[in-house]
């Protein structure tokens, strides 16, 4: 008798704690993945998105979750390396999450993407610039709050087709990758723009002097000039170029497009074009999630912080906004539904690309760089 | 033909930059048979302390030509201080060990004031401000050589042919001779041999300062490392010229000026470098000691 009462006891117990553990999958929680760098050289990277997530998942928590439900993180490091994100991928599955914000360098995330794209797992990097990865079509589950590597390059060719209406360019570039890379994809989207590109170069950074290579320029019959590097050897040739009585339109990158360069170059900088990333610093929610992560972390946030937080949100967004977490209604949400975030207000395009924010056109005007609208 | 001109035209103009730079060069080695890695970086330092004393002079409200003048004189008297001082901690202790270690010896001081200034200073690029007139007469022909271009020629030229007079004609430049042609034999004449490689380190960092305020008010910018590869591309010219020799360090620099700006008129930018080192190259099989470089034996 007495036996028996223990038997039925230790049931009792055991199907009490089945059924509060299903009960909890059941209606408690959605969980989401974070993955990145989080330790290694390049854990500066990875580690503002994780804060980022955990600042917008306290938000939403503290609001009363989505739908009743809490959200979960579950925080992954691959260390950029490709092989440990696979691994860091399947455990993520065996979370049984519903999306991952991440991961960070390129690389790692397309090793990991197939893992996700076969378990509907979606997937944001705040990171990840590589442009095949949304324009190849292998990733439907793919999306990126930053914009890829060829924006910056077709953004510029469409504001000297469109906007300057040059017809013939001289590219020049450091013979980095950077520079290089940017250089050729605008000569190539240029030529098939029906642009010519008269003269395209690499010059060596650091070299004193570019007169040469200015007077090269001349000789070309270049309608416009663009640079692909970074500010030191822009300001030499905008200052040669001028010297030389040569007043052709100067448009380049992200790398120019930094105080520093007008600091140098003085008034040799102004009227110089450079592309960037559009200003969001005065963007309310942007002010707020830094001050945010000031209260909580003590410090600045680091790279990506931002693109981390509108990733965050803009997955918890198509979560509520799909009323479930079934992959195909959050994927459709993704794609049609807007949400106000700190890079202004986003939505993602079919292959991914986020809509909203990216690249704008800057000039130097009386000193500063401003948005060309 | 106008291309032609343009580009031998630049191609002068910088080969009067890395003249500037060659001449200290080639002197030390001249002397002490030492290749001063620290050159660079005291041409470097020579344009910092004419920002600084430059902007501190300015903005004090002084008129340009004497700021101009004050920085100058000021970054000479620093460089060549620095120079005095190196010789004196650096090379001097090593002067009877193998050449080998005062060599390691210069590479070592070459990183460690760049790092000095790196520290002290910033890692930025700072804009340095011109204060070198423009010349009027050249405002037409601008296209071809402007101002200052051209007063680093003039200067070049002067420095040049100053230095060779010096050399030849005074009793300090016939103890200099006499120091690089025999250090032991010289001493026992009475040349003071110290005071000759004190002054030679100090008339070399001069003239590394007067080419660090002309060629920094040309590029508008200074940073701690423009003296790494100025005075590597300088070290090049000096030794095509033929290591040692004054006009040869400038025949060297004007012929690496003009084969840079030449082949990237040309040719093509992108191996600016190779251009420059395969004229070296052809030049040391011909001519081992370089175009103007006497022929040394080998003592056995």
């Amino acid at each position: 008798m007495r036996r028996s009462m223990v038997v039925v006891a230790i049931l009792a117990v055991s199907v009490a704690l089945i059924l509060s553990g299903c009960q909890k999958s059941a209606s408690g929680t959605i969980k989401i993945g974070v993955a990145g760098a989080h330790s290694g050289d390049l854990a500066s990277y990875g580690l503002p998105s994780v804060n980022a997530a955990k600042l917008v998942v306290e938000a939403v928590n503290a609001a009363g979750g989505i739908d009743g439900k809490t959200v979960e993180l579950f925080i992954q490091d691959d260390q950029c390396k490709p092989e440990l994100a696979t691994n860091a991928a399947a455990k993520l599955v065996s979370d049984e999450v519903v999306a991952v914000i991440g991961h960070i360098c390129s690389g790692a995330t397309k090793s990991a993407l197939g893992i996700y794209k076969d378990s509907k797992i979606i997937t944001v990097s705040p990171s990840a610039t590589t442009p095949s990865l949304t324009q190849s079509g292998e990733y439907p589950n793919f999306f990126r709050t930053i914009a890829p590597d060829d924006a910056q390059a077709r953004l510029a060719t469409k504001f000297i087709k469109e906007t300057l209406g040059l017809s013939s360019l001289a590219v020049l570039h450091d013979k980095g990758d950077y520079g290089k890379g940017f250089a050729e994809l605008v000569k190539q989207y240029a030529e098939s723009e029906g642009i010519r590109v008269v003269l395209f170069e690499g010059i060596n950074p650091g070299a004193p002097d570019y007169s040469a290579v200015v007077n090269k320029i001349g000789n070309s019959g270049a309608a416009g000039v663009v640079w692909g590097g970074y500010h030191p050897e822009a300001s030499k040739l905008v200052q040669q170029m001028k010297d030389k009585g040569m007043s052709l339109p100067f448009i380049s990158d992200d790398g120019v497009k930094d105080q520093t360069f007008i600091e140098v170059a003085g008034t040799y900088a102004e009227g110089v074009y450079a592309t960037g990333p559009m200003d969001t610093s005065s963007n309310p929610l942007a002010v707020k999630a830094v001050a945010d992560h000031k209260a909580k972390f003590g410090d600045e946030p680091g790279a990506f912080f931002l693109n981390a937080y509108a990733a965050t949100l803009a997955v918890v967004n198509a979560i509520d906004k799909a009323g479930s977490a079934d992959y195909d209604a959050v994927v459709k949400a993704l794609r049609s539904e807007y949400v106000e975030t700190p890079l202004g207000r986003i939505s993602f395009d079919g292959i991914g690309d986020v809509i909203g924010f990216g690249f704008s056109v800057f000039q130097v005007q009386g000193g500063v760089y401003v948005e060309l609208k | 033909m106008d291309f032609f001109l343009k580009l031998f035209l630049s191609g002068t103009a910088k080969g009067s930059i890395y003249a500037l730079i060659a001449l200290g060069y080639t002197m030390v080695y001249g002397i002490v048979q030492l290749i001063n890695f620290a050159h660079g970086e005291v041409y470097m330092i020579g344009g910092f302390t004419a920002l600084i004393v430059g902007g501190l002079l300015f903005s004090s409200g002084m008129a340009v030509p004497l700021v101009l003048a004050l920085s100058i004189a000021s970054a000479v008297v620093f460089s060549a201080a620095f120079g005095f001082t190196i010789e004196k901690l650096a090379y001097k202790p090593l002067r009877n060990k193998p050449r080998l270690s005062a060599l390691i010896s210069a590479i070592g001081i070459s990183m460690i004031l760049q790092n000095f200034v790196l520290l002290a200073q910033t890692e930025k690029y700072l804009s340095f401000p011109s204060y070198l007139p423009e010349l009027e007469f050249l405002r037409p022909v601008r296209e071809y050589l402007n101002s200052t271009q051209f007063i680093i020629l003039v200067t070049t030229a002067t420095i040049m042919v100053a230095l060779t007079l010096t050399i030849k004609f005074t009793r300090m430049g016939k103890a200099m001779r006499a120091t690089a042609q025999d250090k032991h034999m010289a001493q026992l004449v009475g040349v003071d041999i110290n005071g000759v490689i004190s002054l030679t380190f100090i008339i070399g960092s001069a003239l590394a300062a007067v080419g660090g305020v002309l060629i920094c008010s040309y590029m508008g910018q200074i940073n701690y490392y423009i003296g790494f590869v100025a005075g590597i591309k300088a070290f090049v010219a000096a030794v095509l010229g033929g290591i040692g020799s004054i006009p040869g360090a400038v025949l060297g620099s004007f012929i690496l000026g003009w084969t840079e700006s030449l082949g990237t008129g040309y040719l093509s930018s992108d191996y600016e470098d190779a251009y420059a080192f395969v004229i070296l190259i052809l030049i040391l099989i011909l001519k081992p000691d370089g175009i103007l470089g006497k022929n040394q034996k080998q003592k056995v």
